[in-house]
């Protein structure tokens, strides 16, 4: 197969790519011309006939999302644009965002434009201070040029994008959550229904997408759906829930590889070939034990499982929670699981919002349990305990108003039935690996 | 005396437009606060609810949820530094990184050094694990520090 041509980070890296000029002269804001010439309505059955699904993590199908808005809205209906790229080992979003701000803008404008949304909010996180400044800037030039605004190139469309910093919270990237915090409250996730697209944003109907699913929106409208759907992976026929793969993906590659970065191919590449032939191999000759495949509340897929295509259909038949945001970690044959499953308990902790009770003491316990394992007080029976407490937390067991507790819950799944031999042998042998860096931390 | 400047309210007056109510302003303003003030006092809650027309509770419950935010007794320095302690930085050193920039500075995680110059905090991941061990100075991210690099950046701040 000829080398694939990134399309979503073609402009990337070339001199002065983030500036309007740069990018009309590379063909910039056709699409969105192009979209103003259509009905809006044939706008969304173009993007739902290309089979793009949601880049953020659940891989809901855009198109289809936008139809649950209700027909003949009087108005405002709001797009809300998922920029708090949170998830660990997830920093896809950041590079569009930082390199090639206009290709987001134009596919916001475009999406805008087919739910008839005159206002786009960016909620994006604080710490991407960088991407902020590049966006406002592209923002900013839009406006001066007439691209944003009112009655644009002379269609009678109008157009506000507003940028909103978050204030580092991972919560703010559930759709509800976000509302909520844009909205000037504490993020806790809304009980669904109704979904934001009926009920959302300002008590408005309201779409929720991510950074990468605007740049696919926008090159949808560039090069046809056809072209997007000749991409990736079709439905698993022994699936009937799976709704294909297509497209290109950008995946990120991080933890023990000798060339950490963000790659774009067609879905569907394993985590082997992307450690082997875009990630350097891992890194000081050693093997990979185990790689996280989507961000960590995806769970872990062992060694033998790296031959896993990573579409959305993929990660699920090892037991993983997912694809999520395709961004694998790889962790080396020299590293303790019961570190790396700590890592991920202490971070969920630490962010659970508190909101549900199964949550907010589930992650905090599987955190004091792992802590005990790891200074040498864990007992055999803690791995079930563990276990147990994971399996009672999260939407799946129907115990929680969102999805962050799944993904708590999932690497302790995940790493107990697959490395369970390891965490046996470090408890019965009294192994202890805690560091002096965590005690710092504690006593914050 | 108000704490709040009227440059400071201007600024914030100035974020009304962008949003259908003012309520929606409420982070904005606490951003432009905590930049300018170092901290947000339980005072400038009560201007920040009075310009939104809001109760101070209000502003408050909003503030309290994002640890981002500091009181009048969290005082924070000139910059803040952050060391990210998530998986991909972990992996490569980042908890020890953090434990060298905390003795450098004498300070544990959240304090401020002694010239007041600099918070030295953890973050959960800052979505530059392409450059892990990664670095946050105010909202700028530096990526692949070793502790050398971290003692000038650190010396250059």
């Amino acid at each position: 197969m000829a080398e694939f041509q990134p399309v979503l980070l073609a402009r990337i890296g070339k001199p002065d790519s983030q500036s309007l000029e740069t990018y009309r002269r590379d063909g910039g804001y056709e699409g969105f011309k192009k979209a103003l010439g259509m009905a809006p309505v044939d706008v969304i059955t173009l993007v739902k006939d290309s089979g793009l699904r949601g880049r953020g993590g659940a891989g809901f199908p855009t198109g289809l999302k936008w139809t649950f808005l209700p027909k003949d809205h009087p108005g405002p209906i709001y797009l809300a644009i998922n920029a708090d790229e949170s998830e660990p080992a997830t920093f896809n979003n950041r590079i569009l965002m930082e390199e090639d701000p206009h290709q987001v803008l134009e596919g916001i404008a475009i999406s805008c434009y087919a739910i008839k949304s005159k206002t786009a909010y960016i909620y994006l996180r604080y710490e991407y201070g960088r991407s902020y400044r590049a966006l406002q800037k592209a923002v900013d030039e839009c406006y001066a040029a007439g691209i944003f605004g009112k009655n644009i190139f002379g269609s009678g469309f109008d157009l506000d994008v507003v940028l909103h910093r978050g204030a580092a919270a991972y919560i703010c990237g559930e759709e509800t959550g976000l509302i909520e915090s844009l909205e000037g409250k504490r993020a806790w996730p809304r009980i669904k229904p109704p979904f934001p697209a009926i009920e959302g944003l300002f008590r408005k109907p309201t779409i929720v997408n991510n950074i990468e699913t605007m740049a696919c929106v926008k090159n949808i409208l560039d090069k046809g759906g056809e072209w997007f759907k000749s991409l990736g992976i079709p439905p698993d026929p022994s699936n009937p829930r799976d709704a294909g793969s297509y497209g290109p993906k950008l995946y990120c590659i991080s933890g023990h590889v000798n060339k950490p970065g963000c790659v774009e191919l067609p879905m569907g590449i394993t985590a082997r070939q992307l450690i082997d032939e875009h990630g350097g191999g891992v890194w000081k000759g050693r093997t990979a034990k185990a790689v996280v495949p989507g961000g960590i509340s995806m769970g872990f897929m062992s060694a033998s499982e790296l031959d896993t295509p990573l579409d959305f259909n993929g990660p699920g038949k090892v037991g993983c929670l997912g694809l999520g945001t395709a961004a694998i970690t790889v962790i080396d044959d020299q590293t303790s699981m019961v570190d790396v499953l700590f890592n991920c308990a202490r971070f969920f902790s630490h962010e659970s919002c508190g909101q549900c009770t199964p949550c907010r003491e589930g992650t905090a316990w599987m955190h004091k349990i792992l802590t005990r394992i790891r200074m040498g007080e864990g007992q055999l029976r803690d791995l079930d305990l563990l276990n147990e407490v994971a399996g009672s937390m999260g939407i799946i067991p129907g115990t929680t108003i969102c999805g962050l507790s799944d993904g708590a819950a999932w690497p302790i799944k995940n790493a107990i039935k697959k490395f369970r031999p390891e965490f046996e042998e470090y408890i019965t042998t009294g192994k202890k690996t805690v560091k002096p860096a965590e005690a710092l931390m504690a006593a914050h | 005396m108000a704490v709040l400047s009227e440059e400071l309210r201007k600024q914030i007056r100035d974020q009304f437009p962008k949003y259908p109510n003012k309520r929606a302003v409420v982070l904005p303003a606490l951003h432009l606060v905590q930049d300018s003030l170092r901290h947000v006092s339980i005072e400038a809650v009560r201007e920040i609810a009075e310009l939104l027309e809001l109760h101070p509770s209000e502003v408050h419950d909003t503030m309290s949820f994002y640890q981002f935010f500091k009181d009048e007794k969290h005082q924070l320095g000139k910059h803040r530094v952050w060391v990210c302690r998530s998986i991909s930085c972990m992996l490569r050193g980042g908890e020890e990184l953090l434990q060298h920039m905390c003795e450098k500075l004498h300070v544990h995680p959240g304090q401020t050094s002694a010239d007041g110059k600099i918070t030295m905090e953890f973050a959960e991941c800052l979505g530059a694990c392409e450059g892990a061990p990664c670095v946050l100075v105010d909202d700028e991210a530096h990526m692949n520090i070793t502790p050398e690099k971290a003692d000038e950046l650190l010396k250059n701040l």
